[in-house]
């Protein structure tokens, strides 16, 4: 492994925004998940649990 | 046995920072030992009166009347109230003499208080002292709630909290003293950024080791904002300040950076200082106080894990738009610029949520003062965060770089969004934490609001008019190629707006007392005589018949 700065902004500008992009989207698509609701609105009951 | 341990460590670095003065290479280092000497050993007096060899169980410290379960740590939770009380006052009264200083030049006071030197205690005294006193607290507070566990790691939130206010007595007898590593809004020197990294990772040690051992098998959205706010400002602060100290007896170090990188560098910390420090912990206070005031739970849940997964991929890319026209590459001041303007949309959706959060209650707007404080804070981060993009665009800010519109942006932001956010956390607590029916006067929380909101109006409002002034009459040409103003004319022309911008910062202040007394007034047990809020009282009907 180089970590010379041309290495490094060549992994960032290739699988580093690959690998940060593919997780972003993840999220967004398991947060918008037909299921993913009923879990949400009961997360969402935390903050009334304890008063 | 309680306090023993603590007493014996705080007293040994007592005589730590004596033998440090007695060494002290130069001035600024002997001064802070001095200072340092004097904190240590008042603690350690106190901590002495209170070394308890008895068996017992701890009991919670000064908790009179408490309901809440003595299971979780509120003891700490109730001096950061007080504390962030009291270091907003500070930092609001520093503002205002720093604001007449600007305005009446007379008033700095050579050399431990001129505006170079007070400038930079305001803005510690409202980011680091006030606004990180309240994320403490309230991050203490909201994760022992949502995580239905007691704070971990026992007595080292103590640490945690004095060793936090420790930093903020040596930053700020630091600034005053000259000692300043000349980095914005990371002023302190070497040896107080070393100490304050041990804080911060005390602090995260408490935080996570509260959420592994949480009863609630999901961690609720708050806790991620204050879960990064953490993270992120270790990170930021241990690279920012990388720095060579000349000798370890001595205050003064050398940036391990040099020209555009310690530029770039320091713009990246400053800049995620504002996104994760003033954004994203504030935003864990959102998450739990509005649905807890207003009684309903958050509006989306979902676009809540949403705003912060996108808060966090683009804040971080934000920082060279503090570096546009500079020696900064210009493919870096673009990025900048592009991230800045893409954050409009994830700091959008966090301010909708926040707002309709009150769907269907909003008629309690009316009635409840604190929930008004709430939402007005939510109002002003959304009038921030398109203000701030705005001026990130590079033609507008070649108008409004190095003017007053970029503090009268920064004051939105600041007095808006984390004053009113945290004056509204304060009134909310203070009656839970030490057991009262309610706030000992909302009609004073009324005055509050008012008084706060007309201040912040009047100080962005002058700032726009002076800002955009000033930089319209720096690149005015005459008719015969030359500038058509010199400087002085310039903070001549602004002299009005500066008189103005210090009134507003005294209406700011007044709201400040006021939220001083009636929270004194409630931890006293006091409850004011007052007719409800939303009702008039009727003339004559409040007073007895002659």
């Amino acid at each position: 492994m180089e970590f010379s700065y041309d290495a490094m902004r060549q992994f960032a500008d290739s699988w580093g925004l690959l690998g940060m992009m593919a997780f972003f989207f993840t999220v967004i698509v398991m947060v918008l998940w037909p299921g993913a609701r009923s879990k949400a609105e009961d997360a969402a009951q935390i903050p009334f649990k304890e008063d | 046995m309680r306090n023993q341990v603590e007493a014996i460590l705080v007293g040994v670095g007592a005589v730590l920072a004596l033998v440090l003065a007695g060494l002290a290479a130069d001035e600024g280092m002997r001064v802070h030992a001095w200072v340092l000497f004097g904190v240590l050993a008042i603690a350690t007096w106190f901590l002495l009166r209170r070394v308890d060899f008895s068996k017992a169980k701890a009991i919670p410290l000064k908790a009179d009347v408490a309901t809440t379960e003595p299971f979780y740590n509120d003891t700490v939770v109730r001096y950061g109230v007080i504390a962030t009380s009291m270091w907003g006052i500070v930092g609001f009264l520093v503002g205002i003499v720093i604001a007449l200083q600007l305005a009446f030049p007379d008033l700095n006071i050579e050399p431990w208080f001129n505006f170079g030197r007070m400038r930079p205690l305001h803005t510690s005294a409202v980011i680091f002292a006030f606004g990180g006193s309240a994320l403490i607290t309230t991050s203490f507070y909201i994760v022992q709630r949502t995580t239905r566990a007691s704070l971990f790691g026992g007595s080292l939130a103590w640490f945690v909290f004095w060793g936090y206010q420790l930093f903020i007595v040596l930053a700020a007898t630091g600034y005053l003293l000259g000692i300043t590593q000349s980095k914005e809004y990371a002023e302190p020197e070497w040896y107080v950024d070393l100490w304050l990294t041990i804080v911060w990772v005390a602090y995260l040690v408490v935080f996570v080791g509260t959420l592994v051992k949480r009863k609630e098998p999901h961690i609720y959205v708050a806790n991620w904002f204050f879960l990064s706010f953490i993270v992120t400002v270790a990170m930021l602060h241990v690279v920012n300040g990388l720095t060579m100290p000349v000798s370890l007896l001595g205050a003064k170090s050398y940036s391990a950076f040099s020209g555009v990188q310690d530029a770039l560098t320091q713009w990246w910390y400053g800049h995620n200082a504002v996104g994760f420090f003033l954004t994203a912990g504030f935003l864990g206070m959102m998450y739990y106080f509005i649905p807890k005031q207003a009684n309903r739970p958050v509006y989306s849940y979902r676009l809540s894990i949403i705003h912060f997964w996108s808060l966090i991929f683009l804040y971080i890319w934000a920082g060279p738009h503090h570096l546009h026209f500079t020696a900064l590459p210009d493919w870096a001041q673009t990025l900048g610029m592009v991230f800045s303007i893409m954050l409009w949309m994830p700091s959008w959706g966090g301010m909708i949520n926040g707002l309709m959060t009150l769907a269907g209650a909003w008629d309690k707007l009316r009635t409840d003062p604190i929930l008004r404080m709430l939402a007005m804070s939510v109002a002003f981060y959304g009038m921030s965060t398109f203000e701030g993009p705005m001026l990130s665009i590079k033609s507008v800010n070649g108008l409004s770089h190095y003017t007053d519109w970029t503090i009268g942006h920064v004051h939105s932001g600041a007095l808006g969004w984390n004053g009113m956010i945290t004056f509204g956390a304060l009134y909310y607590l203070t009656p839970k934490l030490w057991g009262r029916s309610r706030l000992y006067s909302l009609r004073l929380v009324n005055w509050h609001f008012w008084l706060a909101t007309l201040g912040i109006v009047i100080y962005a409002a002058v700032m726009w008019v002076s800002g955009i002034m000033q930089g319209l009459m720096w690149r005015e040409v005459g008719p015969d190629g030359f500038l058509a103003y010199s400087f002085v004319e310039t903070v001549q022309a602004m002299h009005p707006y500066y008189v103005a911008r210090a009134f507003a910062g005294v209406l700011f202040l007044a709201g400040g007392l006021i939220m001083a007394f009636n929270l004194y007034q409630t931890i006293r047990g006091r409850l004011r005589d007052e007719a409800p809020m939303g009702q008039s009282v009727v003339e004559g009907a409040a007073t007895p018949a002659e």
